[in-house]
């Protein structure tokens, strides 16, 4: 064990492979990893016939899958996609076995694979997960070493070769029997592919799913032809209607609201809110809400904006028409307004995982970012945000873009209720750190605004227009003053699963919980 | 105070809780909640608190509790007392 600079104990290796503990927030260098481009052989195909084989079993066989290989899905249909359980499904029924399962993410709808990871069909997860895996994963119940990355992360991994993919099932909504394909169109169209399109270009095969096969070409082209191997055919791949998972209304809750009246203090007073404008949101009612405000800002201010980022809602789709941005960058579609607009606005843009976050490049989006709206389960006095383990020390959910945002944005904005069910939020320590605190520029709850030492003309902007800003010590006390103190939950000696940073190191851990 | 009847009061909203009083011949108390392991000590203090502040000493106190406040766990049993107190009956 080696402790990080955050003070936090990470093994040397874990599930076989060594491991770097976390530093700092940019000075890791892809060198440090001996990272490279992922190389793959180069192929060549002289025929012009269909590369469709059949059915996902048929996929599968003409792939080469094989006992201990990794595969991957992308997660742009989220609740709704079908194509993960059908695929897992078929490998356990041609009795392949010890697959690592590299996906962007994994949702709840994803809990009918734990009898295949019981099974041994099912033996590592290289990515977080959400819901029901990741909470058997961190009672115990469920053994299959877990690494959560961020979206960022993952591109990197991904693209540097240290998680070879051999094997990428990407679900294609609108797809030709050549391969081409975008997720515009169809009875499964999900809009924005951003996480797919690295899969598309650094796995070893790619295969296309697709429900809805079109005549040659499928335009516009997403995936392109030339790095598609098979294409198979499905009844469907989900469904779409399910990918909205959150409220995407704004929040009535008097609460919400203050915090979000807050957080368009903070915007305002960042210095940032003028011509050029950037600018990143969830998809919560609180974040719509703090949408809702600067939109009104900019419209009274006549302010254009120069991008909205991140997975897009029909909110930012409505601000984009309304010619407030100059353009969206859309790494995923968070509703079907958002899917229709990618579909028809060409200044509407899909994005991929590497160009939104990955660290390893030329510079990603998230490095243009002004100002950033973050949730946030837990967030410590050191300003450290959790959004992967519950106060009950349950591994329940999978880091998105949070440490990508706040490493890129120049104002990352945390916004969270003081106290959500007696927990307090603004804790003595996190259960888990996703983002390190030297990262995060504010953090907003309805009790008020503490602001990081690396921003001091912004709180003294914001004392100037006499707003709640508290001391974050002052904050949690006055919390803890309410709730009483939490014990600490306990955990066992068994680390099941990484928290790895976007640049590859081991930011956590994820320890059993001592039942 | 005599528990003669059952009592509920509460809601299992979160942030609320839910509490059912009932006759014993000995005093019996049962939590449940949502926050057990970071709460259950000081739950358990406040529980006791309101049930010497009620001279309750026999009954069946069960809460349900998914992450109150320890006012709403004092208001909330006070209440299911008082519903299946004897002078309500």
């Amino acid at each position: 064990m080696a402790k990080n600079s955050l003070g936090r104990e990470i093994p040397e290796t874990f599930n076989g492979k060594s491991y770097i503990p976390y530093t700092d927030p940019h000075s890791i260098k892809p060198e440090a990893f001996h990272f490279q481009r992922a190389s793959r052989v180069l192929k060549r195909n002289y025929s012009g016939a269909s590369k469709v084989v059949g059915g996902l079993r048929e996929a599968i066989v003409a792939s080469g899958l094989k006992d201990g290989m990794t595969i991957s899905t992308h997660h742009h249909l989220r609740n709704g996609d079908r194509l993960l359980n059908d695929l897992v499904r078929e490998i356990d029924a041609l009795g392949i076995r010890d697959i690592r399962i590299a996906s962007s993410s994994v949702h709840i709808v994803h809990a009918e694979l734990i009898p295949y990871i019981r099974k041994g069909v099912i033996t590592a997860l290289e990515c977080g997960v959400n819901g029901p895996i990741g909470e058997q994963i961190s009672r115990g119940e469920l053994a299959c070493p877990i690494i959560v990355r961020s979206h960022g992360g993952r591109a990197r991994s991904v693209i540097s070769g240290e998680v070879p993919i051999d094997v990428a099932f990407l679900a294609a909504p609108c797809c030709d029997e050549y391969g081409n394909f975008n997720g515009f169109y169809g009875p499964s169209a999900c809009g924005s592919l951003g996480y797919a399109l690295v899969d598309a270009q650094y796995a070893r095969k790619v295969v296309a799913v697709t429900d809805n096969l079109v005549p040659f070409p499928a335009l516009p082209i997403g995936v392109a032809q030339n790095i598609v191997d098979i294409v198979a055919t499905v009844d469907s791949l989900g469904d779409p209607k399910k990918i909205v998972s959150s409220t995407t209304k704004l929040t009535k809750d008097p609460m919400g609201l203050l915090i979000a009246k807050y957080a368009a203090t903070v915007i305002d007073a960042s210095g940032y809110l003028k011509n050029g404008f950037s600018f990143q949101t969830g998809t919560g009612g609180i974040s719509l809400a703090v949408a809702g405000h600067v939109r009104d800002m900019m419209r009274e201010r006549r302010i254009k904006g120069s991008f909205g980022c991140g997975g897009i809602t029909g909110f930012f789709v409505d601000m984009l028409d309304e010619g407030l941005f100059e353009g969206l960058f859309d790494v995923q579609c968070f509703d079907l307004k958002a899917v229709e607009s990618i579909g028809r606005n060409r200044k509407h843009q899909e994005m991929s995982a590497g160009l939104y976050a990955n660290p390893f490049n030329m510079g990603a989006v998230v490095n243009r970012l002004d100002c950033a709206i973050l949730s946030a389960t837990e967030i410590d006095v050191n300003f450290n945000v959790n959004v992967n383990t519950e106060s009950s020390g349950l591994l329940l959910h999978n880091t998105g873009g949070h440490c990508d945002v706040a490493n890129g944005a120049k104002v990352s904005i945390i916004v969270c209720p003081s106290i959500r069910g007696r927990l307090p939020m603004v804790r003595d320590e996190v259960t888990t750190i996703t983002t390190p605190g030297e990262t995060v520029g504010v953090v907003i709850t309805e009790r008020g605004i503490a602001v990081n030492d690396h921003l001091p003309e912004l709180k003294a902007e914001l004392i100037r227009r006499r707003a709640p800003v508290k001391d974050i010590r002052a904050l949690r006390d006055e919390i803890y003053a309410v709730t009483g103190a939490p014990k600490p939950v306990e955990f066992t000696d068994k680390v099941v699963g990484l928290i790895e940073y976007l640049d590859g190191t081991i930011i956590d851990t994820v320890r059993t919980v001592r039942a | 105070m005599e528990i003669v009847k059952k009592g509920v009061a509460g809601t299992m909203q979160s942030s609320d809780l839910m509490v059912f009083v009932e006759p014993a011949d000995s005093l019996k108390v049962e939590i449940e909640s949502t926050v057990i392991k970071q709460f259950g000590h000081l739950i358990q203090a406040k529980v006791d608190e309101v049930l010497v502040k009620n001279n309750v000493t026999r009954g069946f106190i069960r809460l349900t509790d998914r992450g109150a406040l320890d006012y709403a766990i004092e208001a909330r049993i006070e209440t299911a007392l008082q519903r299946a107190s004897a002078a309500r009956a």
